[in-house]
């Protein structure tokens, strides 16, 4: 048996008012994370509220990865975002913790964009 | 206001079997903020994944870590599955599941080894393990491996047990391990000094521990009845199944919450070999994942989330793994605020932290 799932796009702007209608209405945050798109990124904010699952999601220009935090609507938040900080290399601000690029120890900037090559020993 | 001191806990410290820090903020004996640091093992494996074939991953998945990997497989296997359509065969989802419980036995005795151990009950942790090696046993003779398994696959499991194997031999060693265990966990739930060690220590109540997104025996023993197992995937559509809750919310609250969940494994793997159905173990899986889905399932430490998303082709778009451990750092911080130092140990051990699992 599979739940079922819906995924809702929003805009950027409305990101902090659609977060804390969803956190007010009792959900908690499940997990963040990124996907490359052809025009940018996709990041989804995911919730559940009594194992119902709800997707936020947010489309971004390839020409301006910036997002405000949602780490004072729900703190748990501030660890994804410091891995999306890293790891797409997208500027996010006002995070509750703020490891301003020390989040992960790696070599790359932002390796999932900017296409990285995977060397396999 | 007392003196602020900054202590450093890790990444190298005796509790902790892989490296995490955190910076733990005093005043004289007692925390008043701790704030974590993880990323020191990173692996990249969702990078790694991106030139993979989606069929290779489940391998890949499976090395997340090495204690539940049989449910990180499945986890990732179960959303290809959604997202091509396939249609598992019964009898592998209940191998599934026997595999999945009993990796649940695995991780949760090794747990309560561990925090014996990081309290001082060197011979709880030396019988707990002892209990251990029998289950690892199972694990051995049906898969060929002790940790790292290689059953899973996208469409079903690689290896079938013999129905007799099922209900003679290792109905009789779940029998003997569900002996030996019960002498253990009247240790851990009745003896004194465990009791008063874990008793109103790291205390997490319900609100925080929902407000905080916590998950697992963590969230469990906050009072919240909150188990993936409850949306029915795979074989559970068929076992009979009540999440284990505790309503004292500390650590002795999240102990007692694993002790009866290996009881309660113990129970759902009987359930399997009850109601195994006969027939094949794998679907021959045609064509590429194209669409996406977020699969949910429960490790032996919480909910684990896997997003899949494929394009029609041979690797993956996007392989995302959330891990348990990851959902339980901003709860643990919480559990740290205003207790004592000497305390610390046993609160972080408390989450049963994986780093492995953390550092994918």
């Amino acid at each position: 048996m599979f739940e079922e799932q819906e995924v809702k796009i929003i805009k950027k702007e409305n990101l902090h008012s659609e977060v804390q209608t969803v956190i007010d209405d009792d959900y908690r945050l499940v997990q963040m994370c990124a996907t490359k798109t052809d025009k940018g990124l996709d990041v989804d904010y995911t919730f559940d509220k009594e194992y119902k699952f709800l997707d936020l999601r947010v489309e971004l220009p390839a020409d301006k990865l910036e997002l405000p935090s949602i780490s004072g609507i729900s703190f748990p938040a501030f660890l994804y975002e410091n891995e999306l900080h890293d790891l797409f290399g997208i500027k996010i601000s006002g995070i509750a913790i703020d490891f301003a690029g020390k989040f992960y120890r790696k070599d790359e900037e932002a390796p999932f964009n900017n296409n990285t090559e995977i060397q396999e020993k | 206001m007392a003196k602020r001191t900054v202590i450093p806990f890790g990444p190298h410290h005796p509790v902790l079997p892989e490296p995490v820090h955190l910076d733990l903020v005093l005043e004289d004996e007692t925390v008043v903020e701790a704030i974590p640091n993880v990323g020191f093992i990173h692996r990249g494996l969702e990078m790694l994944c991106k030139k993979k074939p989606f069929q290779d991953i489940v391998l890949v998945a499976e090395r997340i870590c090495g204690i539940c990997s049989m449910i990180h497989g499945v986890g990732f296997s179960q959303g290809v599955e959604k997202v091509m359509d396939i249609d598992v065969p019964p009898r592998a989802e209940y191998l599934r599941a026997f595999w999945g419980e009993l990796s649940r036995v695995h991780s949760h005795i090794l747990w309560l080894g561990l925090a014996a151990d990081a309290i001082g009950f060197e011979s709880l942790f030396m019988h707990s393990w002892r209990v251990r090696e029998m289950v690892l046993d199972i694990f051995e003779e049906t898969t060929g491996g002790r940790v790292i398994f290689d059953v899973c696959k996208i469409g079903g499991v690689r290896k079938d047990i013999e129905n007799e194997i099922l209900k003679n031999r290792f109905s009789q060693q779940i029998d003997k391990i569900e002996e030996e265990y019960s002498k253990l966990a009247k240790v851990f739930t009745e003896d004194y000094t465990v009791c008063h060690r874990w008793s109103n220590v790291g205390v997490l109540t319900k609100e925080d521990a929902h407000k905080l997104g916590a998950v697992g025996p963590t969230v469990r023993g906050s009072g919240i009845s909150q188990d993936m197992r409850t949306l029915k995937y795979g074989a559970y559509e068929h076992l009979d199944f009540e999440p284990v809750v505790e309503n004292s919310c500390d650590c002795y609250a999240r102990t007692v919450v694993r002790v009866k969940e290996v009881f309660q494994s113990i129970d759902l793997m009987r359930q399997v070999i009850s109601k195994i159905p006969d027939g094949e173990v794998e679907t021959k899986v045609k064509g590429t994942p194209k669409g996406e889905y977020f699969s949910r399932v429960e490790q032996p430490r919480g909910e684990v989330v896997y997003y899949v998303k494929g394009d029609g082709t041979k690797n993956l778009d996007r392989f995302r793994v959330r891990t348990p451990t990851f959902a339980n750092i901003p709860p643990l911080l919480q559990m740290l605020g205003g207790c004592d130092l000497a305390d610390v140990p046993a609160i972080v051990i408390s989450i049963d932290p994986c780093i492995s699992c953390t550092e994918r």
